[in-house]
């Protein structure tokens, strides 16, 4: 028992020294967010534009403007709140350059230290950009949408958990492979654009017909950013809802498992070149 | 020393085509060096091509999902836009082999002082940070672009003249010293924070906004990223005068007014920055 809370206090430590770390880039947190709410702004304009040459009251593909803008909007919370930034790039520097050794020796696990660090960084990351982004949405307030309803509300926080996770699980795990290949950032950014087109960030995936709608939601880019946003506007709900939660679960779970098993793999593979 | 190396605005021509062809001595073997660096890693040249194209997919995606649920976007078709996407992606490549991986090392060559040693050699400082290296598989990548503005042609029925590609290449060129000249003025600001890859990183977001036709903005936004941030005349101006959309030449005046004055401005900011630069360590 004793042995376990030392263990918590441990990387409570991490969490402290990554967010004074941290702080040194608060600047260029700010200019990331401020440079994140262009193409956000671009593509809000956008939708006005094609919703005003539509008649009053129609919609696309059942969303009307306010609808729209509010998905933009939550969008945009949801990715401030859980998207990894530097994390993976720092991840396959640290192995690289023989960083990792120290954690072969330590009694550190290094994905709860990672883990630790990521927490750090999002939570200075979203006090930083709660000023550009909170001024937005004030901007924008006319569009907002409350959630569905209260359970609507607790499921989508809920999903937001899992959704950082997920976010940081599968970036560890993308990560690692620079035990075996030089230059990942191929690799990270071909999960950054399936997550970006798949996962929602450019327009809501139920606009998608059907069929690929449905498919998508077996993937896991879906619950990398917007399953939570479709949830608190109720635009999935029940046994959809429920089932989406478990899927998103059993996917967190995989990513758990592979992060481990690469790990381990990893790990037998490295040698620690120049000591 | 340092006056010594600014030879190439000399006015006697002799000299001046002495200079210029020293430099493109320079910048040949620049580029051979990039080649053969690039291809120790062929996976991964291949790799970052898929990439690439996949990007570029994944916005005509997104073109298609939006006209799946209208007809037009402001007095933009269809295939108006797919064009806009292709000429936008043909920019940015062209401007992605040759100048950004240049530029968004700068901050990485002053906090490791490799800068000092660049301002040593006998070439202007400006022309070394910015055309160091070359990247081939940007130059690869503007064939899916092209390839993407035939098609886009094609389905619109464009029959272009030599005047139409003649233009539409020169503005190419005003388009990529936009990109050139902001990314650059952004760099620089690392001469003063260290930490400023995230600088570079913001002009990703940017792209953004010169892939969408300007006919979706209007007001503020429109005006500033016309005349603040010039990236709605980018690819926009270039695409309109090629499908003869364009409604008055204005526009073209616009974009190289626009690509002069951030020329200048990233000159002013670039002999401002040297001025006042004082090595990273000790």
């Amino acid at each position: 028992m004793t042995r376990r809370w030392k263990s918590w206090i441990k990387y409570g430590h991490v969490i402290n020294v990554g967010i004074q770390n941290t702080l040194a880039y608060r600047m260029n947190f700010l200019f990331r967010a401020v440079f994140t709410l262009i193409p956000l702004l671009a593509n809000i304009l956008l939708w006005k534009t094609i919703f005003s040459d539509k008649t009053a009251g129609e919609t696309v593909g059942a969303y009307n403007l306010s609808e729209m803008v509010s998905y933009y909007l939550l969008i945009l919370i949801v990715s401030s709140m859980t998207a990894v930034n530097e994390d993976d790039w720092q991840i396959a520097a640290d192995i690289r350059n023989g960083v990792i050794s120290q954690f072969l020796l330590k009694p550190m696990d290094y994905l709860t230290f990672r883990l630790s660090l990521f927490l750090a960084n999002r939570l200075i990351y979203v006090l930083v950009a709660a000023i550009p982004v909170g001024l937005f949405l004030l901007w924008q307030k006319q569009y907002w949408s409350g959630p569905a309803n209260l359970d609507a509300l607790a499921l989508s926080i809920f999903s937001l958990i899992l959704t950082g996770l997920l976010q940081f699980l599968m970036s560890f795990t993308m990560a690692l492979l620079a035990f075996w290949v030089l230059e990942v950032a191929t690799f990270i950014f071909i999960l950054y654009a399936f997550e970006y087109i798949a996962g929602g960030h450019l327009f809501p995936i139920d606009l998608l017909p059907n069929w690929l709608e449905t498919i998508l939601y077996w993937t896991p880019f879906p619950y990398l950013l917007s399953f939570p946003v479709l949830i608190y506007l109720g635009r999935v709900e029940g046994q959809e809802m429920w089932n989406g939660l478990i899927v998103q679960f059993v996917w967190l779970i995989l990513a758990f498992v592979a992060a481990r098993f690469v790990w381990n793999r990893g790990i037998k593979s490295y040698t620690a070149v120049g000591g | 020393m340092e006056k010594a190396t600014m030879v190439p605005e000399d006015t006697a021509p002799v000299k001046l085509e002495k200079g210029l062809k020293r430099y493109l001595t320079i910048y040949a073997a620049l580029c051979r060096n990039s080649v053969m660096r690039d291809m120790q890693f062929k996976v991964n040249f291949l790799l970052w091509l898929v990439v690439e194209i996949l990007w570029f997919g994944l916005q005509i995606t997104f073109v298609s999902v939006i006209y799946s649920h209208t007809d037009r976007i402001g007095s933009w078709s269809r295939y108006e836009v797919i064009f806009l996407i292709g000429a936008s992606n043909f920019i940015e490549q062209l401007f992605h082999a040759i100048f950004l991986n240049n530029v968004t090392q700068l901050s990485e060559h002053i906090r490791t002082g490799r800068l000092d040693f660049m301002l040593l050699l006998p070439v202007n400082s400006r022309f070394l940070v910015s055309l160091r290296t070359m990247d081939l598989g940007s130059y690869v990548s503007t064939l899916a672009a092209i390839s993407v503005m035939v098609y886009a042609g094609l389905k619109l029925d464009l029959e272009p003249t030599l005047v139409h590609f003649i233009g539409f290449g020169l503005m190419s060129v005003c388009g990529i010293m936009i990109h050139y000249s902001l990314m650059l003025i952004l760099a620089s600001i690392s001469f003063w924070t260290i930490k400023a890859e995230g600088f570079a990183w913001g002009y990703y977001n940017l792209f953004n906004v010169a892939r969408l036709p300007d006919a979706a903005f209007k007001g503020g936004f429109k005006a500033f990223f016309t005349f603040a941030i010039p990236m709605l005349l980018v690819a926009n101006v270039p695409t309109k005068f090629f499908t003869d959309k364009l409604q008055s030449p204005m526009e073209i005046i616009w974009l190289i007014v626009m690509a002069g004055v951030c020329l200048l401005a990233s000159e002013a900011m670039w002999r401002f920055a040297m001025k006042h630069y004082t090595s990273a360590s000790s």
